[in-house]
């Protein structure tokens, strides 16, 4: 058991490295002088000059990369241009609105799209599993921020049941306030992501009916209520929970929009500024955070498999 | 978005080879999805390629006409700058088409070789796949602003940004199949039988990466011109003097709470082109692949 | 045992429609059939011949959307089945009717533990809880000879054998003690040794509670050790059925003669030895090992060819017997170059060709072909037949018309018409697919041929017909044939000389006849001794 643990932590390590090596990489071998993309449009020959000095980009490549991991090391993840920040003191600021919002959807998109799935597995080819099909294909197809716009104009400025944007710290207006302004976003963000995981559960529910022990559990008289959930669903559980692993990338791509639309002061916000003054370490900086989560995330969720499935045990 | 890849990447693992059948064409129109889907799809590409040429002037600006609601002559009103949002609708048509079919083509392509090479060649498989694993976790929407934001942004680069986050997800694909074909006895008798690598390749475990990549490419696709719309509609992605879809929607953001048509018309014409695009996905995927037609 | 006649399930005119754009209407057709109280009834069939469907329908698991009885009447103690409501025939099931299926691998659930399953049958039925119900668990599996009850109850499924699981399986069905058990096939994916066992063990069963048995199968060596009476099948239809006795010693239709006279004999035809000349070829110490050391030097190793020696001679058959993980296939891939031997020599014409390159390996492909288990597998279904065949002569050089032209003319020596090769594999049966596979094989005019478990899929009437054509090219063709196969009926009649296998290791090996009658090494008896119907002289054996 500790040897799988101990697998699984080591195995990510190759994988954090090469992220780490791609975003250097992007940044060096990108056409144009770094230097100058970094220092934006309006920067003198001077700025553009400090700059290459602080990045170090004046060091042999290979000298740049170990500055580079080292620096990584020591939790340094660049520093803002603009206010001269660094990069993680940024992100601590922001952190709390990205991370209730994430948290409030995964939440919300657990608990409806889990029994969602499951059901359309259930009643597979009936009107019901049409109808969540259905729901699927069009969360996909439909625009994060597009749907953020219409929720906006029908539950806010039509029926005015709603605030229409804004967000409340929980810690300071207390939970009402903070729920309140979160349903919307929670809704919007949610979408897409349920598509994804009703999906998937319906799939591989529909998968685990066709064992053979579904074939037992029946000959054992059990209801198909039963069978459904004790053999159906419980079989089902790691690919479910990997696609809520997976769908953790989907979700960071939709707070960044989430964000913009409802004027929520979190990471996605922090993102979009970085693209409008053109502020690059931010932007570098963000994504080796949102990387690394990801990573982490995702071995948590390789670590919890022997929870799911005995056989998965070394 | 990538959501579509994402249920890929994690039934890659379990993909089965797809039978050919001489009837798998008929078959396959004979299926709602690929029939409606492919329906509205074309009516888009129509539009897209003859609209442009019955509307009028996109990019004209008509300061009296400033944010006019959609009217006979003005069908869905007109921007801050007075401009037709029906004619600049019609034309961005033009720019997601383009994005999609181009960042699917580019994506399949590339990650079908790599694939191939991973698949077949075991001292490099850990490595690439490594690397395909590293830039999973890059999240998609980030990678192409960093990009876009390091090198101009342009139809190119924008085109390129959104391909390169796709291509791990091909590439898992693409190799889960070789690594199922590859054990089939009959590749193995073709080993035995003294065929060469590219033979076997050509011959035995190519034909079997087809179906799926064909439904693989519908999804990129629609994806993709998702991803080109947050793009601009975030001001990272195509110039904004250029009618994307996602620009106008950008620009509209201003004016939501009086003039929501700016919104709402592009929003749902990209919608409309993407749920056509996955609509005939699925489709695809029940007639090429019936074991997953019995599943998704 | 004797049957009174006290039918605990009554089948009659039983009619189960197919849905539409099947091969035939219906899946069975005017079934009539009874099992008696404390008797043991063998349905017996071909694949297609609705055996299954029949069992199925009377557990009432079948897909009705798919599957729909459409005529008669499932008596079962009086109530019939067909008419009752699901939550009644729920009831039921488990209750007086239970099933064990043919694979126990999967008939299980991966992620509950053995004897909670088995727990869930009496959740259903009884009002037994928490420890009472444990203790009827452990009682279930100590009387199906599981050993040490109480701590294999916590065992997840995937810890077992397969052999245990199946046992696990019996405990389940028979915790209610139900009036008839149902078993489909329950010994066909097991390794004979464990056969023998669980066959022992249901007879034993059987005979404690004197419930009625329907017993699926398709093997007669399984119908020779255990039924009181046989029901034979055919494309639905039952042609024949009466007590075993009569049946298997006097069949009167001819389908059920046919299927009789398929079935290898176990005693070795007494020939002179058929090899001649130089090996064709040999293997001194062949090693192969799996796995490798792993990142903290503990990764599982397993060795699944141990120091084998063997040599072929032209024109004689040299089997391979084993059950699974006795390393038998290992070694025909080995021989094949499909997986690089760890260790030893492999000798063809002169040449080592156990460690050499791809490149200089090549020429020595031509030599030594294969013909794998799966017809459905073996062929490419993209490739025409024609394709398939002439794909290897090509690659050595030949033109396509001169191949095309070979092609043909192994067609006809296969059996099959030279104008089948522009269709595709999915046109063809089995039978005819492992045909065209030694269509291919011969294309390269090899010196060596390995049948891997070449028959072992098909039907044994086919079975039989697959192999005289095995052995009529081994003539034809004077090749040095290396036949793999678990099935000790079969290598008795094909094989002049035998290797016995286990666990890696080759036990025996010798002329086909000494093995059989005179077993040196006590595994080689005790696969003997396990073979089913080994007391029962089949019509034509021999």
């Amino acid at each position: 058991m500790l040897r799988y643990i101990l697998i699984r932590i080591l195995a990510t390590i190759p994988v954090m490295v090469i992220v780490a090596a791609f975003v250097f990489l992007m940044l060096r071998l990108s056409p144009g002088d770094p230097a100058s993309v970094i220092a934006g449009d309006y920067a003198t020959a001077e700025d553009i000059a400090r700059i290459r000095e602080k990045l170090g980009l004046n060091e042999p490549i290979l000298v740049q990369f170990v500055n580079w991991i080292g620096q990584l090391l020591r939790g340094d993840l660049g520093t803002s241009i603009f206010s001269n920040l660094p990069v993680t003191t940024l992100i601590g600021q922001r952190l709390e609105p990205t991370l209730l919002l994430t948290l409030t959807t995964i939440l919300f998109t657990v608990i409806v799209a889990v029994p969602l799935g499951t059901l359309a597995a259930w009643k597979s080819g009936t009107l019901i599993d049409r109808f969540v099909m259905l729901f699927s294909v069009g969360g996909f197809s439909v625009p994060v921020f597009v749907l953020g716009y219409i929720l906006i104009y029908v539950l806010a400025m039509t029926l005015k049941v709603l605030p229409v944007q804004g967000y409340r710290s929980p810690f300071e207006h207390g939970l009402g306030p903070f729920l309140w302004h979160m349903v919307l976003p929670t809704l919007t963000l949610s979408v897409i992501f349920i598509a994804l995981i009703a999906r998937m559960t319906r799939a591989s529910v529909i998968e685990v009916l066709q064992e053979d022990y579904i074939r037992t559990a029946r000959a054992k008289g059990q209801s198909e209520f039963t069978i459904l959930l004790r053999h159906g669903l419980r079989n089902a559980a790691v690919p479910i929970v990997t696609v809520i692993g997976i769908g953790i990338a989907l979700l960071i791509g939709g707070v960044v929009v989430t964000e913009s639309v409802y004027n929520i002061p979190g990471l996605g916000r922090l993102v979009l500024d970085a693209v409008q003054s053109r502020d690059y370490p931010i932007i570098q900086g963000l994504i080796l955070f949102f990387s690394f989560v990801y990573i982490l995330i995702n071995l948590l969720i390789d670590l919890s498999y022997p929870l799911f499935d005995p056989r998965i045990r070394y | 978005m990538t959501a579509r890849d994402d249920i890929d990447a994690v039934e890659a693992d379990s993909v089965t080879p797809i039978r050919d059948d001489p009837s798998a064409l008929r078959l396959m129109m004979r299926n709602r999805g690929v029939f409606w889907g492919g329906m509205l799809l074309a009516v888009m590409v129509m539009i897209a390629l003859f609209g442009p040429l019955l509307t009028g002037d996109p990019i004209a600006l008509n300061p009296i006409k400033r944010l006019k609601p959609p009217s006979g002559e003005l069908f869905f009103g007109s921007d801050f700058l007075g401009r037709d949002i029906f004619a600049r609708v019609v034309y961005g048509a033009r720019i997601s088409l383009v994005v999609g079919l181009a960042v699917a083509a580019i994506s399949v392509a590339i990650g079908l070789f790599i694939g191939m090479i991973a698949g077949y060649i075991r001292i490099l498989d850990g490595i690439i796949m490594r690397v395909m694993d590293g830039l999973m976790a890059i999240p998609a929407i980030l990678l192409a602003i960093a990009l876009i934001s390091l090198s101009g942004a342009t139809l190119t680069t924008v085109i390129i940004a959104i391909t390169i986050p796709e291509i791990p997800r091909v590439v898992r694909l693409v190799r889960s199949v070789v690594l199922t074909v590859r054990d089939e006895p009959y590749v193995e008798a073709a080993i035995a039988a003294g065929s060469r690598l590219p033979l076997i390749l050509h011959r035995h475990i190519l034909p079997n990466t087809i179906a799926p990549l064909i439904v693989q490419a519908t999804y990129i696709c629609g994806s993709a011109m998702l991803t080109e719309s947050i793009l601009g509609f975030l001001g990272a992605g195509i110039p904004p003097e250029i009618p994307s879809w996602g620009n106008i929607m950008s620009e509209g953001r201003t004016y939501f709470q009086i003039s929501p048509w700016i919104i709402f018309f592009p929003g749902i014409a990209l919608a409309m082109t993407v749920l056509a695009v996955n609509v005939m996905g699925d489709g695809l995927r029940d007639t090429l692949d019936p074991r997953v037609a019995r599943k998704m | 045992m004797t049957a009174s006649a006290d039918p605990v399930l009554d089948i009659r005119g039983l009619t189960v429609r197919l849905p539409e754009g099947a091969d035939r209407a219906h899946a069975i057709e005017d079934v009539s059939f009874s099992v008696n109280r404390g008797e043991i009834v063998c349905v017996v069939g071909e694949s297609g011949s609705g055996k299954s469907v029949t069992a199925f329908t009377v557990m009432g698991l079948i897909p009705r959307r798919e599957l729909t009885p459409v005529a008669g009447e499932i008596m079962l103690e009086g109530d019939d089945l067909l008419k009752q409501r699901p939550r009644r025939l729920r009831q039921l099931r488990g209750e007086r009717m239970a099933m064990i299926f043919q694979e126990p691998m999967t008939a299980l659930n991966p992620v509950m533990k053995a004897g909670e399953q088995i727990g869930e049958m009496l959740e259903i039925h009884t009002s037994l809880r928490g420890e009472a119900r444990k203790e009827r668990v452990i009682r279930a599996m100590d009387e199906v000879g599981l050993p040490d009850p109480a701590s294999m109850y916590d065992a997840y499924p995937h810890q077992l054998s397969g052999g245990q699981r199946q046992r696990i399986m019996i405990a389940m069905a028979l915790s209610l003690e139900p009036a008839l058990l149902i078993a489909d096939e329950p010994t066909t994916a097991l390794d004979v040794t464990t056969q023998a066992r669980i066959l022992d063990l249901m007879k034993d069963i059987q005979r404690r509670h004197g419930m009625g048995v329907m017993f699926i199968t398709h093997d007669f060596g399984v119908v020779a050790e255990i039924a009181d009476r046989v029901v034979v099948m055919q494309h639905g239809k039952v042609v024949e059925q009466g007590r075993a006795e009569d049946i298997l010693q006097n069949p009167q239709h001819p389908y059920t003669r046919m299927l009789i006279g398929s079935v290898p004999g176990l005693v070795p035809p007494d020939r002179p030895l058929r090899g001649h000349g130089e090996p064709a070829l040999s293997t001194i110490g062949l090693n192969k090992v799996y796995g490798s050391k792993g990142l903290f030097g503990t990764g599982r190793v397993v060795h699944a060819a141990k120091d084998v020696d063997l040599v072929v001679q032209r024109g004689e058959t040299l089997g391979v017997v084993g059950e699974s993980g006795s390393g038998k296939s290992t070694v025909a891939r080995c021989i094949v170059r499909l997986v690089d031997p760890t260790d030893g020599e492999m000798t063809i014409s002169g040449t080592d060709i156990a460690r050499i390159g791809e490149g200089a390996l090549r020429p020595h492909r031509r030599d030594i072909q294969i013909v794998f288990q799966d017809p459905y597998r073996s062929l490419n279904p993209r490739c025409t037949i024609g394709q398939s065949i002439t794909e290897g002569p090509m690659n050595f050089g030949i033109g396509k018309a001169e191949a095309t032209d070979r092609a043909r003319e192994l067609m006809r020596v296969v059996g099959l018409s030279p104008d089948a090769l522009d269709r595709f594999p999915h046109q063809f049966s089995g039978g005819q697919r492992q045909r065209i596979c030694i269509a291919r094989a011969l294309a390269m005019e090899p010196k060596v041929l390995i049948a891997d478990e070449a028959v072992s899929a098909l039907d044994v009437s086919v079975q039989a017909q697959v192999l005289d054509l095995l052995d009529d090219v081994r003539e034809k063709f004077d090749l040095a044939m290396l036949f793999i196969t678990h099935d000790l009926r079969v290598a008795a009649q094909i094989c002049d000389r035998i290797m016995v296998m286990q666990h890696g290791v080759v036990v025996e090996q010798g002329r086909t006849r000494d093995i059989y009658m005179n077993p040196q090494h006590p595994y080689t008896e005790q696969l003997l001794l396990a073979a089913p119907g080994r007391d029962t002289t089949f019509l034509s054996a021999g």
